[in-house]
């Protein structure tokens, strides 16, 4: 299965496991499983919108989803994704 | 409650001041536990916001954040937050902070660098609800 390296905060929504192994063929399908399994993790990852949060990075493979084919992006079952905040402010 | 480390502040404050009149920004790493968490280093990153508006506004790219991370699991430490400067401004997060935070739980440490002199270090964190920034006890050396 690909696993989902989960970030330090968002632990608490996953029983504090820092990795969480997943199914699905694309992006999309796996971070919906993600999702299913931990409900709680919904509002971290999406906008009311269902859009991903704008600081919501996905890397697979140390690559950013978004410049690949985004939740269209096919994944391997020996696939390792992370999900990583990018920051701003003032 | 947040404790920052002799050699983490000095690693804040340092890149505050070396960054002035700009914002400077980074990663606090350290350890976590129910007790509350201990920065251990900070880890400087890019200001990758346009350099005409630096003086009061910063981003950091998710694949500096990536190499961040990675650091921190090289060194067996966590993301606790992220530190940066305001120049001449009070240590309390901005509207823009706020727009654009990310999650609860992370500390997000800001230090006054008045006229190029770090001063003074607070720390916030964001609601659960994401309404709004509160003050984090913080520890330093």
């Amino acid at each position: 299965m690909t696993t989902i390296r989960i970030p330090t905060p968002l632990r608490p929504y996953t029983n504090s496991q820092a990795e969480i192994a997943v199914s699905g063929e694309t992006v999309g399908a796996v971070l919906g499983d993600l999702t299913r399994q931990h409900p709680g993790l919904r509002q971290h990852l999406y906008a009311e919108s269902g859009e991903l949060r704008a600081f919501v990075n996905v890397f697979l493979n140390d690559e950013d989803v978004r410049h690949i084919r985004g939740a269209e992006t096919p994944v391997k079952d020996t696939d390792r994704l992370m999900i990583v905040p990018s920051i701003a402010g003032g | 409650m947040l404790t920052i480390t002799q050699g983490a502040l000095g690693a804040i404050q340092a890149h505050g001041e070396a960054a002035y009149p700009n914002e400077g920004v980074g990663l606090l790493l350290g350890t976590a536990d129910g007790e509350g968490k201990t920065a251990v280093t900070a880890l400087p990153l890019p200001n990758t916001w346009a350099p005409d508006e630096q003086a009061n506004r910063y981003q950091v790219t998710g694949v500096d954040m990536l190499r961040g991370e990675k650091e921190a699991a090289r060194l067996g430490l966590d993301v606790l937050g992220f530190f940066h400067s305001h120049p001449d401004h009070p240590a309390e997060p901005s509207r823009w902070d706020h727009e654009w935070a990310t999650w609860p739980w992370y500390s997000y440490v800001i230090t006054t660098v008045a006229r190029g002199r770090a001063t003074v270090t607070r720390s916030w964190q964001l609601r659960e609800d994401r309404s709004a920034f509160d003050e984090e006890r913080v520890q330093l050396p």
